[in-house]
């Protein structure tokens, strides 16, 4: 157990290390020169050269990666090209918005995904199972862009149940969660579905089926925990996925998060804070996938850490 | 008002021609004005910084100006300018230097009065490389900015405080503009001790002179301003605070606007919608139109062939259906036929540009020996309605047998192209056009037509450097004298018609300026569509439902 954790923490720190090489050459390379960037329009060539000096980027690929890599050690993420303020500043200011809407993203998708699935399992083969089915598989597909602004227009413009789009109370998280948590609930009640109905195909249900147990009981007794805890396993690696959508769905809603900084970024070459928000994300990934691998075992005995 | 602007302007006019000083008249308030009261702006993107040093994008502009001010302003809502921290000014006969006097008890948000050391302070902190300030090129002309643009010296040689209510500034060369540039956000007055206690982390703890003081930063959500009660300017701002919320979508900001929720939404009125609102009475009564300092227009690199051939450049010009490209901007522009946009002094008001004439220009093309046309590349950004655009004159060139291929590429990635002389042949300016820094026609010709501008890196994606006209350029801006202002803005429309001769660029239009607003918000129009304040002129507006 100590020597895998072991193992996998240095894959880990080699995998965020390759991130952050990647990045950082994909960025370099960009066509782009983030200094005009800066330097807007009335800038003389003079005003141009200075800053690039100033920013260390008239020097050779390896040295400024290398000055990133020692500073990055030291937790510093550099100075935002467009905004002069820390990077880590920025980010930990917007962190906690978006650890909110995953926990509101994994609960929607959850409550949703594994009813449909558990529902659609108990009535297989008929009407409601093929309609929970189409529906999952819409949510599946469906754009988030689409997906929020629908949500926005039904629920927050027309009934007023919701506020439109912010940040602040409960009620500004719902929308935003259930556009998020709708993507994962296809997922989940897919996965529901098809681990339930293997469930009550053990020996063990047909056991308590022929000792008379209520229908109710044999369900949320005896079939429920055991079907649900492979579906739990999952919520790691959707912590990849839920990345990917926080860009679109943050900034629907004018939610305050990462995602949202992210996207200002790349529409302004900001550099520094495209690789700090990208190597925070890879963190969050290579951490939730450890996590799911780790706890794996836990829930199911036949899977073995090596 | 336009009478007694009318009579101010000729009575410091007349004080200008005895001894070239201006004394300032004091702004008349509006006396229909309530004071108190909180509005709600929104903005999508996060606000950039409130250095005025640094921030140089149009959100933080307007926002930068109520925290601070420069020594000279411009008069709500027009583009006049006007003396601001400095009471009054004296300019030599030889154009080459500008002597300040400052108003008395002028105080930073800190409490502390604010002298001719500040100024000083301020103009060697933007020209400094160490605060890499994209404004620190405007202040090439003073004497010493060399020394200093090139980290020899520390201080401008050619500021000096004469004492602490008189600041004098000595120029390399007469400029005309400079009191243009001691109106811009650069060269607005900072306090020493809060720079140095703050450092790089100014922008996030701005301390000015200005109408407004920061409140509460919370990042990426909210920025709150408060009524300065110190400030100088009696009667100023009406507002007791404002709100800018951050990070709504501009679609959003509609809808909230829609519910009274609040007051102005900063990014305007999403394109999609815009029909939606201007037919809606009730709506339309509640925006506000006005010009802009902008030319939305086609470069043509001529120094490539076949754009060398100025028959090509004007086949091209002639080519174009200005008034269908408007059409896909929902009408929310006027068609161009030069440079310089209408709201700008110096514009040529007789002059008719080229007309849209498709024979005409096949002809010019046949001329030029390509009777078939030719292929060539358009680059676009690629937003919307950018792409669009770029079809548009994608089929009109087809008319007259150009095939040019769309290039639809980022941002800046278009500009890396225009900054390159063999990068792109056509670039349409969309979402990077030219949108003048202070309302002078001299704005429009440096960096985006003079030889300048024509170097790796630069603005000027034509390439186009004619000598001859950089010359004349240089010398109307020697004309300092503001009484000969006439005279110097018909030196500027002769070099923009001889540009149009040339034509390096397609001019296409000139964007219209909408600004939507809450039933409650008050103030004359011209303050919604401020040349120099976007959104609005925050100092100015005011409220009606307050008490």
């Amino acid at each position: 157990m100590i020597a895998y954790l072991g193992r996998r923490l240095i894959q880990s720190l080699l995998i965020l290390l390759g991130v952050s090489l990647i990045t950082f050459a994909l960025l370099y390379l960009l066509p782009a020169d983030p200094v005009r960037q800066i330097a807007g329009r009335s800038a003389t060539p003079q005003t141009v050269e200075n800053i690039r000096q100033q920013l260390g980027l008239d020097q050779p690929f390896i040295v400024q990666y290398w000055r990133y890599l020692v500073k990055l050690i030291s937790g510093d993420l550099g100075r935002s090209y467009i905004q002069r303020s820390e990077v880590t500043e920025l980010i930990v200011s917007r962190l906690p918005a978006s650890l909110l809407l995953m926990v509101g993203a994994i609960l929607c998708e959850l409550l949703l995904g594994l009813s449909m699935g558990l529902i659609a399992a108990v009535k297989r083969g008929t009407a409601t199972d093929q309609t929970l089915m189409v529906a999952s598989f819409v949510g599946v597909s469906a754009p988030q862009f689409v997906v929020g602004l629908l949500l926005l227009y039904v629920f927050a413009v027309r009934l007023s149940w919701f506020p439109i789009g912010g940040y602040g109370t409960w009620r500004h998280l719902v929308l935003p969660s259930l556009t998020m948590g709708i993507l994962g609930a296809g997922w989940y009640a897919r996965m529901m579905r098809s681990s339930m109905i293997d469930v009550l195909r053990q020996d063990y249900v047909r056991t308590a089926r022929a000792k008379g147990l209520a229908r109710g009981t044999i369900l949320f007794r005896h079939a429920l925990p055991n079907a649900i805890l492979p579906v739990i396993a999952m919520i790691g690696i959707d912590i990849g996925i839920f990345m990917g959508g926080i860009v679109v769905v943050e900034s629907v809603f004018g939610w305050p998060g990462i995602g949202q900084l992210a996207w200002q970024a790349i529409q302004r070459v900001d550099i520094p804070i495209i690789m700090g928000v990208t190597l925070v994300s890879a963190f969050a990934i290579v951490l939730g996938n450890l996590l799911a691998d780790i706890i794996a075992p836990f829930i199911d005995p036949r899977i073995k850490l090596r | 008002m336009k009478k007694f602007l009318a009579s101010t302007v000729a009575a410091s006019a007349l004080a200008l021609m005895l001894g070239m000083t201006s004394v300032r008249a004091e702004d008349a308030i509006d006396p229909n004005a309530k004071q108190g009261g909180a509005i709600t702006i929104t903005y999508k993107d996060d606000v950039a910084t409130l250095d005025p040093a640094i921030g140089y994008d149009w959100q933080n502009w307007s926002m930068i100006k109520s925290l601070f001010d420069g020594l000279m302003d411009y008069e709500p809502g027009t583009t006049n300018l006007k003396p601001d921290l400095a009471e009054s000014y004296e300019i030599s006969p030889d154009g080459k230097t500008f002597t300040f006097k400052l108003r008395h008890g002028v105080k930073f948000h800190n409490g502390r009065e604010m002298t001719a050391d500040d100024v000083k302070y301020s103009l060697d902190r933007v020209t400094n490389p160490k605060t890499q300030s994209p404004g620190a090129g405007f202040f090439g002309s003073i004497r010493g900015y060399d020394d200093v643009a090139a980290g020899k010296a520390e201080s401008l040689s050619g500021v000096t405080v004469v004492d602490p209510y008189t600041v004098k500034f000595e120029l390399t060369r007469p400029d005309a503009t400079f009191l243009h540039v001691m109106a811009i956000n650069f060269s607005h007055v900072v306090p020493k001790e809060e720079v140095e206690k703050y450092g790089a982390d100014f922008g996030k703890h701005p301390v000015g002179t200005g109408a407004f003081k920061l409140a509460e930063w919370t990042l990426g959500q909210r920025i709150v301003f408060e009524r300065n009660p110190d400030y100088w300017h009696k009667g100023l701002p009406h507002l007791d605070k404002i709100t800018f919320e951050i990070g709504q979508e501009p679609i959003v900001a509609l809808l909230r606007l829609q519910k009274g929720e609040i007051d102005v939404p900063g990014d305007g009125i999403p394109p999609a919608k815009f029909q939606e609102v201007m037919a809606d009475p009730e709506q339309k009564a509640r925006v506000v139109e006005g010009g802009q300092l902008h030319t939305g227009y086609v470069t043509m690199n001529t120094t490539m062939a076949p754009f060398d051939n100025v028959k090509v450049r004007q086949a091209v010009n002639m080519a174009i259906n200005k008034a269908r490209v408007i059409q896909i901007i929902n009408g929310r522009a006027v068609p161009a036929n030069q440079p310089l946009p209408p709201s700008m002094p110096g514009y040529d008001k007789e002059y008719k540009g080229y007309p849209y004439d498709v024979a005409k220009a096949k002809a010019l093309l046949a001329e030029a020996g390509h009777p078939d046309g030719f292929d060539t590349q358009l680059f676009a950004m690629n937003t919307d309605p950018n792409p669009r655009i770029a079809q548009a004159i994608q089929q009109d060139l087809a008319a007259i047998g150009i095939k040019a291929s769309i290039q639809s590429l980022a941002q800046a990635n278009v500009i890396a192209a225009g900054g390159d002389k063999a990068g792109a042949p056509m670039i349409w300016s969309g979402g990077m056009a030219w949108i003048a820094d202070f309302p002078d026609p001299s704005n429009f010709y440096g960096p985006i037509l003079g030889c300048a501008g024509a170097v790796p890196g630069g603005w000027n994606w034509s390439w186009y450097c004619n000598k001859d006209l950089d010359a004349k350029a240089a010398e109307a801006d020697s004309v300092v004298d503001p009484a000969k202002a006439g005279e110097r803005d018909k030196m500027w429309s002769a070099i923009y018609d001889k540009v149009m001769e040339d034509a390096p660029w397609a001019p296409v239009f000139n964007e219209q300026r909408f600004t939507m607003k809450s039933a409650r918000m008050g103030g004359a129009d011209n303050l919604y569509v401020d040349p120099v304040h976007i959104p609005i002129n925050y100092d100015n507006v005011y409220v009606k439902d307050v008490q």
